[in-house]
């Protein structure tokens, strides 16, 4: 190392404080009002550490808020039944995209390298009007549903299965298991690492998901906590105490999920960065 | 003869068919009825006046809902701020995300740690992300005190449409260059040690084979994330919604094209209109992704 660089050391790790800084410091000072009495926060002030340090924010949006803990379960409903179903039959489609042969192969798997162009506004307004029309607004299903398949992800694991070692399957073939055994039990244990990085992606996006619950939900129980949150926004004006513990708890799980995966984002983010 | 060769042959291939229709079966029902479907049904609005109520029914209106655009006086307006946003997020956060993915690669200690914190805003929902901003934003908030503390004036970021959009354009140069960053630090991996050696015995300093050898490397990588921040600008809408309650005010100063597209068909149910901007807007982006892509493989083939 030439002592030029050496000589830079100690002001990359200033910037990379500093940085680190300017990302933390919106969630320390949202978690620090969630734990401060709302006179604290109307007085102003920028101490991070609540001068009088209190859990009653939480306390009141879970009981006196009912549908708060309802919008919590809707959110977790949706966002698991969503992940669950894609990591599925994208597999599913994946698999038989890239390895069995059947008449009619290649044209689905360009309608679906097709599809993954094509940005979700356009059909927005039609997909509000098909879900009406089978009279699922309001339910569970007009976001699952729609939700449950994604182009991107079964092209993701037709290129994952392509790169398969054939013998496994062959092995099992010879073993008597038919397409959907070898499929279950050979070829899907062996997948973990391409379906986690299917899950955070999927489970993430569901659970952050805003326009769809917004425009399919108009019941207030049937409201997701991101909309829910976005009302809450409305009703608790000037509440910033109530809001910030009301944002904390919808960030818990994600950034949970995050930590414990955070090794298989990377795989991901560069899978569906274009490479 | 009891089983030919070739019949076995032909009830293997069938077999093979049955469970390959099998396996696609849920994802053609899902795509077809929530993707194909959407699609030609919105070409099919885009020239129709749609009528919402009691049952829905449609009037063939030619092209009116595409000229009705020329005098739009408030998609000229979503189509400025777009491209003021444009104009100042898109480098800012390429510009942030290659300098923080530079400092990343180097042999520094703690590196998995500061990638994984910064990535932490990429992760959070917008509507959480927006809340957050807006409390730190309010007039009696933190940005205010800091500017006081430096001796800047102070602005009511929520309220002046002379700062509004700033406030959503600094929240997502935030938010949004970690993606890139790990874009970039992973393209950066992939660039040939021997080359920084090859430099180095040149008598390049960390500078030079920065600029040398790091950005030319990067140039498609770079094109990617100049493209696809783009079309992020096009797509904004969760963070103009909740920072202005839907309305893309204060005056105007926060309406993009998806939230004039929403507020078309769910507030004034102009499903025909709605649906034919959806439509110039994604026919846009999709131009935009072919060119880049187009571009893309010309680079990979050089």
């Amino acid at each position: 190392m030439s002592p030029k660089v050496s000589r830079l050391r100690p002001l990359v790790y200033v910037i990379l404080g500093i940085y680190a800084i300017v990302t933390f410091v919106p969630f320390l000072w949202a978690l620090s009002a969630s734990f401060k009495p709302l006179h604290e926060i109307v007085s102003g002030g920028m101490h991070l550490i609540p001068r009088h340090f209190t859990l009653d924010n939480y306390k009141t949006i879970l009981q006196q808020e009912p549908m708060f803990g309802r919008w919590f379960l809707n959110s977790a409903f949706i966002a698991v039944s969503v992940t669950v179903f894609n990591l599925l039959f994208n597999s599913l489609a994946g698999y038989a995209l890239a390895r069995i042969k059947f008449p009619g192969s290649t044209l689905m798997f360009y309608s679906i390298l097709g599809m993954i162009m094509i940005p979700g506004q356009l059909t927005i307004i039609p997909s509000y009007l098909i879900i009406k029309e089978l009279g699922w607004l309001n339910s569970y299903q007009a976001i699952i549903v729609p939700m449950a398949a994604q182009a991107t992800y079964i092209f993701m694991m037709r290129q994952f299965f392509i790169n398969f070692p054939k013998e496994l399957e062959e092995a099992a073939e010879l073993d008597g298991l038919g397409r959907f055994g070898t499929f279950f039990r050979v070829v899907l244990p062996l997948a973990k690492p391409a379906l986690a990085a299917q899950t955070i992606f999927i489970f993430m996006g569901a659970w952050n998901e805003f326009l769809k619950p917004l425009m399919l939900m108009s019941d207030k129980a049937m409201f997701t906590l991101s909309v829910g949150l976005n009302t809450f926004k409305g009703q608790y004006i000037s509440f910033w105490n109530y809001i910030m513990a009301a944002s904390i708890i919808m960030t818990l799980p994600a950034l949970l999920i995050y930590v414990f995966f955070n090794r298989f984002f990377v795989q991901g983010i560069t899978f569906t960065g274009g490479k | 003869m009891a089983k030919s060769p070739n019949g076995r042959q032909s009830r293997l291939r069938l077999r093979e068919a049955l469970a390959g229709y099998t396996f696609m079966t849920p994802v053609v029902l899902i795509l077809g009825l929530f993707m194909l479907l959407p699609i030609l049904y919105a070409i099919f609005l885009s020239f129709h006046k749609v009528n919402l109520l009691g049952s829905v029914s449609y009037k063939f209106a030619g092209t009116a809902n595409f000229e009705r655009m020329l005098d739009d006086a408030r998609l000229w307006i979503a189509l400025r701020n777009t491209a003021k946003y444009a104009l100042i997020v898109v480098p800012c956060q390429t510009l942030l995300a290659l300098v923080l993915a530079a400092i990343l690669n180097m042999k520094i200690k703690f590196r998995n740690f500061f990638r994984v914190a910064y990535y932490l805003p990429t992760v959070t929902s917008s509507a959480v992300l927006v809340l957050i901003f807006m409390w730190i934003y309010n007039s009696n908030g933190l940005l205010n005190h800091l500017l006081e503390l430096a001796g800047l004036p102070t602005y009511n970021w929520l309220g002046d449409p002379a700062v509004a959009l700033t406030g959503i354009m600094l929240m997502n140069i935030w938010s949004t260059a970690p993606l890139y960053m790990v874009i970039y630090l992973a393209a950066m991996q992939d660039i040939p040690e021997s080359q920084y050696e090859a430099a180095a015995i040149d008598g390049a300093n960390a500078w030079t084979k920065f600029w040398r050898i790091t950005v030319p490397q990067l140039k498609p990588v770079t094109f990617y994330v100049v493209v696809m921040g783009i079309i992020g600008t096009f797509q904004l809408f969760d963070q103009s919604y909740i920072f202005s309650a839907g309305s893309g005010g204060p005056n105007n100063a926060t309406l993009t094209m998806v939230l004039l597209i929403y507020q078309y068909a769910f507030k004034n149910l102009d499903m025909g209109y709605a649906s034919a901007l959806a439509f110039v807007l994604a026919v846009v982006i999709m131009l935009i992704t072919v060119v880049q892509r187009l571009i893309f493989k010309e680079e990979k083939l050089n």
